[in-house]
């Protein structure tokens, strides 16, 4: 249920009285509706499912879970597995 | 892909998936609410990689697989007729009906578009005055906003040529039916990110208190499955029952505030049948009173509806849980994505075609 | 859009603006229209002839012979037209037998009302093409259906080409240590066509990959001749072409998930219409099984043409689960790689 992908807005306009953007997924942009997000600013993430931005991705909470598995990768390095550490988002 | 391709970097998620195996000391039921985590989980095989303690049971998440044969059949109906353009989403159209799917009413003559967002469906509307458009608005929580827009807009626009058939289903009061089921199995849930995202998590408090179960908002990328799995492992083997947020980066508690306004203002919440399980109470949405105008059930009056589901098809247990589709007789054999006998077999994310399709090779 | 050829090839002065159900019935408007719109771009020694066939040498030895048909809608789309893609698809039918493209013939079915400027554009795509992939178009045919019997236009393209001597390539060779080498990324026309239909509101920056492969195939046989099997993936994608060599050779076929190549942008259009690009058409793509002691070698060969510069190795063929593609995934896990049901749609689920 509910395939629901993440993508940078790239601009806002008006359509029909509607707030909309133009999201862009890698490279492949998409129109959503942002009536739902009215905090969402030019270049944040958002997440879209059937044409609609539901929620402004929280890059805080991104990076505590990048912490939490570093920390996996630690101890188990610890344990004298050698594991790479993650690639973050910039 | 940014906030996608971190999620699923597989070096992280053998870590997480090691300590799965490091905190798992007993066996552990736990249910997949939704259909994209059922994907997530047979597409990247990690059914295939869990301690064999753990067994991981696909729920009733999927619109496909859960809208009941009455509302396909009356969809077929409606799309049939001569002055209709019937539009939905791609998920709908190999739903078998009791006689037929909206394919076939399309290979016949009928106006059949997949669209994929519901504004889409509105701009047919608006270049159509003349034609009757009627929407399928399927869907859990997170597809309710977009259809609940549609309508708040044909409303505002004044497009009396727009209606919705709506099959809205809740994911909270499934939940509940399956946990006080006498037959219940389920230690614990996964729930359903996106759902959350919409709708937040205070619904799922009562539910963990009440039954005890551990409920764990996951997200849909490997590295968030398996993140789900150990925490939900870890309040098991704890013997803890909260609801944890475990999808932070997209999920709030209150959800998302502005939705919840509009789904209130154009739905009402509504008995609503399941197909494989039955009729749950307040269980879904329809279209409220005021708005009453653009309810595709009230505007085309569909008169004998007679159901006939398949007899050798088991998809109302495999929903619950209770078996598993290689336990099905038919599995494989009269029932294959090619020709369905159930729901299941239909939707790429239920339970007995993602079996079919990624099925672990058991020669090695 | 930009089209420097239709520029530069302007369209011929004729005495209608749109095709008309006459340009069909074989008078003097039929003739305007081969002598005007098609006689100039397809000329050649054969053709010029107007018989109403094609006499042509034959040098002896085996002929691969094809024919393929042509709807696809919309007719123009990133990257290419419906004009390219029916010559490089008959083209590359041919090529993946090992044989040298030679003759095709050319078949249009026009919708009454066709724009003459629209079937020029695409006239002047296939002239191009054919030029590129150094076929002949030495017989054709044209007819005009009323408005609406067709959509737009519709085009059939048959053809042959000659098969070297110690070529012998099939879906029924594989053997179990081959490689399996994909010359580039996966999906891109699929996804083209798909995003610039109406109703999806994309702005796709993703181009169709219609290419003729048949120089890149002899590239490969100067290697060596013994390439097991080849295919052009298109309708039904890579899985549907691994399928079909699996069930044919009774054979496993065994890929490593992350070594597949998906451009990032068709990625972004797949995972937001939720579609796998495993199954997704491909026009300017081959997939080659070949012994695994001249793989090296053979993938060096690719990656020397210009439609194969993005070569690599998917995967190899076993002796474990004979007739299922098998995908290794990130976790350590296989998962079946089925045929797919049916056409992909968006799904929101």
């Amino acid at each position: 249920m509910c395939l629901a992908i993440p993508g940078k807005l790239l601009e806002i306009f008006d359509e029909n009285g509607l707030k909309m953007g133009n999201i862009d997924f890698a490279g492949s942009v998409s129109k959503a509706c942002l009536e739902y997000v009215p905090e969402l600013e030019i270049g944040q993430y958002t997440i879209v499912h059937a044409g609609f931005a539901l929620s402004v991705l929280n890059e805080e909470e991104a990076k505590n879970s990048f912490d939490a598995w570093d920390d996996l990768i630690d101890r188990a390095n610890a344990e004298g597995i050698e594991v790479e550490k993650l690639e973050r988002p910039d | 892909m940014k906030y996608l391709d971190e999620f699923r970097d597989p070096v992280v998620a053998r870590k997480i998936l090691n300590e799965i195996h490091a905190v798992t000391t007993q066996p552990w039921v736990i249910m997949e609410i939704c259909g994209g985590q059922t994907h997530s989980i047979i597409r990247n095989g990690i059914d295939q990689v869990l301690p064999k303690e753990i067994e991981l049971v696909h729920g009733p998440g999927c619109p496909v697989c859960v809208t009941p044969l009455e509302i396909i059949d009356r969809a077929v109906e409606i799309a049939g007729r001569p002055n209709v353009i019937f539009t939905s989403f791609g998920d709908m159209l190999r739903v078998p009906g009791s006689h037929k799917d909206l394919f076939m009413v399309r290979s016949e003559g009928g106006d059949v578009r997949t669209v994929f967002s519901p504004l889409e469906s509105l701009k047919i509307a608006r270049e159509n005055p003349d034609k009757e458009v009627v929407f399928f608005a399927v869907g859990f929580e997170t597809t309710a906003p977009g259809n609940a827009m549609a309508v708040a807009q044909a409303a505002k626009e004044g497009l009396p040529n727009f209606s919705e058939l709506v099959s809205h289903v809740l994911v909270p009061p499934a939940m509940e039916a399956l946990l006080s089921s006498d037959a219940n199995r389920v230690q614990g849930y996964l729930a359903a990110g996106h759902v959350c995202t919409v709708m937040g998590w205070d619904e799922y408090d009562p539910i963990a208190k009440k039954y005890k179960v551990p409920i764990v908002i996951t997200g849909f990328e490997p590295m968030d499955v398996l993140d789900g799995i150990l925490h939900t492992v870890k309040q098991l083997e704890a013997g803890t029952h909260k609801v944890e947020n475990r999808y932070a980066r997209i999920v709030e508690q209150g959800g998302n505030q502005p939705a919840q306004v509009l789904i209130k203002d154009v739905f009402e919440i509504a008995n609503r049948k399941w197909r494989g399980i039955g009729e749950i109470p307040v269980s879904g949405f329809k279209i409220s009173k005021k708005y009453a105008a653009f309810d595709a059930e009230l505007k085309f009056s569909v008169d004998d509806i007679h159901t006939e589901e398949p007899e050798a098809c088991i998809s109302g247990v495999i929903l619950q849980g209770l078996k598993k589709p290689h336990d099905c007789p038919a599995f494989g054999k009269e029932c294959t994505p090619q020709n369905p006998l159930g729901a299941t077999m239909v939707s790429s994310e239920g339970a007995c075609a993602a079996y079919y399709k990624y099925q672990r090779i058991l020669s090695e | 859009m930009d089209f420097p050829e239709a520029l530069s090839c302007p369209l011929p002065i004729l005495s209608h603006d749109t095709v008309q159900l006459a340009h069909g019935a074989g008078g003097k408007l039929s003739n305007e229209m081969i002598d005007k719109i098609f006689l100039p771009r397809f000329l050649n020694s054969t053709l010029e002839k107007m018989e109403d066939q094609a006499v042509l040498e034959n040098p002896g030895g085996r002929i691969a012979f094809s024919t393929d048909t042509f709807v696809v809608d919309p007719i123009f789309f990133p990257g290419g037209d419906i004009g390219d893609l029916a010559i490089n698809g008959t083209v590359n039918d041919i090529a993946m037998s090992g044989a040298i493209p030679k003759y095709l013939s050319v078949g249009f079915i026009l919708e009454e009302g066709l724009p003459f400027e629209t079937l020029h554009r695409i006239v002047l795509s296939m002239e191009k093409a054919a030029k590129l992939a150094g076929v002949q178009i030495v017989t054709g045919d044209t007819k005009v259906v009323n408005r609406g019997s067709c959509d737009k236009l519709f085009i059939n393209t048959s053809g042959f080409g000659f098969v070297p001597e110690n070529v012998n390539i099939s879906a029924s060779n594989l053997d179990v240590g081959d490689k399996i080498l994909l010359s580039g990324t996966l999906a891109d026309h699929g996804m083209a066509v798909m995003t610039t239909r109406e109703g999806l509101s994309f702005q796709s920056t993703v181009e169709s990959d219609t290419a003729g492969l048949n120089h890149l195939v002899q590239d490969m046989l100067a290697v060596s001749t013994n390439i097991h099997a080849l295919r052009d993936p298109t309708r039904g994608g890579l899985a549907t072409s691994l399928n079909e060599f699996a069930t044919s050779s009774e054979v496993g076929i065994q890929l490593f998930g992350d070594a597949i190549p998906v451009k990032e942008n068709v990625r972004g259009a797949c995972e937001i219409l939720g579609i796998d690009p495993l199954y997704v058409a491909n026009e300017g793509k081959l997939v080659a099984i070949v012994p695994s002691n001249i793989a090296d070698d053979m993938l060096s060969a690719m990656r020397g043409n210009e439609y194969g510069k993005s070569a690599t190795i998917i995967g190899e063929v076993t002796d474990k689960h004979p007739g299922i593609v098998a995908m290794l995934t990130g976790l350590g896990a296989n998962r079946i790689v089925d045929m797919p049901v049916g056409e992909q749609l968006p799904r929101i689920c």
